[in-house]
């Protein structure tokens, strides 16, 4: 079947099988490897993606139930070239270590500041609960997201 | 592969009708691990996670796609508990109330609070209409139901006169992502305590005994919150897993069903 999304504010259609998972034709088809493949089973959030306003594991995203839908992968984040200020923070902190969680972070990180520009750390420790980084760098990430909800622009 | 994109019931239940063996896709958090995991190839897929009339909420009905992420802000105190409590964030955006009902796991969440509530399930068939089915005669085994291979499971009707005062906990290893090793809701309504319990039995469990014992007193002492407790751990069928054993199922049965109690009489 043929799918067509908006990506990252693009159209794109892919000639994919539906039962696929979103992630795999971010990847494999549509030349966006920077969601990453860890677990496959929705437990470690380094496949986060924002569906339809959703942030949401895209490897449980069948690709057939995307047609029309609106995603923004990591991919997506930095505007025109610019880091976005989430990005910006954690190279600040220095929170990234084999880095393969850091786009799952910086996707849930910029769903989190969308809706609250200021959240306070229960806010920002439970939107996290669902991105593990097996370097447990959480600290550096903690003290990224504090200084930018401290900041709140 | 057939895939439907089902964004109103008759469109998923024309689909079904004529593919039975398609399976419904609500928020993937259980179809896709299987399919990424097992290699499972579903025959065909019926896609309702934007299906209309699946989506609606009022005070008597939970439409089956109703996503856990809305449901945290739900006026029904242990469910807006418990919804808070599956998964991450990321798992409850996709992961629906509809889902956890056909999924069936003994393990699921929102089954004690279906059952404590005594909700019913709500199915449709195009060919042979709506049916109501009580929440005990639609549970029948692990992962079992007696779901008809034509029918979609459209919502949780829930009764008239709602519990007011309700509590839900679990026991689990951790606190994120966890996949409950007990877990238990006590509801206090007008004929007294109601107490459902998952993960101790193959489908969600009421303690019966232990709601006659505690509903037959007129004060509830320390004695009595522990002959309840000891009734609530004799009458649960849990066994020992990789999750935990028998015998510490038992124990946090008891001990959770007593604290809801507490719970309820100090909300």
């Amino acid at each position: 079947m043929i799918v067509t999304l908006t990506l990252n504010g693009e159209e794109r259609s892919a000639t994919v099988a539906g039962w696929e998972s979103l992630l795999t034709v971010l990847r494999d088809n549509l030349a966006l490897p920077g969601s990453k493949n860890a677990c496959e089973q929705g437990e470690c959030g380094s496949c986060s993606v924002i569906l339809d306003g959703e942030n949401v594991n895209s490897c449980l995203v069948m690709i057939g139930d995307c047609e029309a839908a609106a995603i923004t992968t990591v991919e997506g984040i930095a505007v025109e070239g610019e880091l976005h200020p989430i990005q910006e923070a954690i190279l600040e902190e220095g929170g990234v270590q084999c880095g393969f969680c850091t786009p799952g972070f910086v996707v849930t990180a910029a769903h989190l500041f969308a809706g609250d520009p200021r959240p306070n750390e229960a806010a920002i420790r439970e939107a996290f609960s669902g991105n593990i980084c097996r370097c447990t760098g959480y600290g550096a990430l903690l003290r990224a997201f504090d200084a930018l909800a401290e900041d709140g622009s | 592969m057939h895939f439907v994109d089902a964004r109103d019931l008759a469109v998923a239940l024309d689909a079904k009708a004529e593919q039975p063996e398609a399976e419904f896709l609500a928020g993937g958090t259980d179809l896709m691990v299987e399919v990424n995991l097992s290699h499972h190839r579903p025959e065909g897929v019926i896609a309702v996670r934007r299906c209309e009339e699946l989506l609606e909420q009022d005070s008597r009905r939970i439409g089956a796609a109703v996503t856990w992420a809305r449901l945290e802000r739900s006026p029904h105190r242990a469910l807006a508990q418990l919804a808070r409590t599956i998964g991450s964030p990321q798992i409850r955006a996709a992961g629906t109330m509809g889902g956890n009902v056909a999924t069936a796991s003994p393990a699921g969440d929102g089954l004690p609070w279906i059952a404590a509530v005594d909700a019913e399930i709500e199915v449709v068939s195009r060919d042979r209409g709506r049916r109501i089915i009580p929440w005990s005669d639609f549970f029948v085994g692990v992962k079992d139901t007696t779901l008809a291979l034509d029918e979609i499971i459209t919502a949780v009707v829930l009764p008239e006169q709602m519990p007011v005062s309700q509590e839900f906990a679990k026991v689990g290893q951790r606190n994120a992502m966890v996949i409950a090793t007990v877990n238990c809701v006590v509801v206090r309504g007008d004929d007294g305590f109601r107490v459902a319990l998952g993960s101790v039995a193959p489908v969600p469990i009421r303690a019966g005994r232990a709601e006659q014992m505690i509903n037959a007193e007129t004060s509830i002492s320390e004695a009595v919150l522990e002959e309840f407790a000891r009734l609530v751990a004799e009458e649960v069928r849990p066994i020992s897993d990789h999750r935990s054993t028998e015998a510490y199922r038992r124990h946090a049965s008891g001990v959770l069903a007593s604290r809801l109690v507490q719970r309820c009489l100090s909300a």
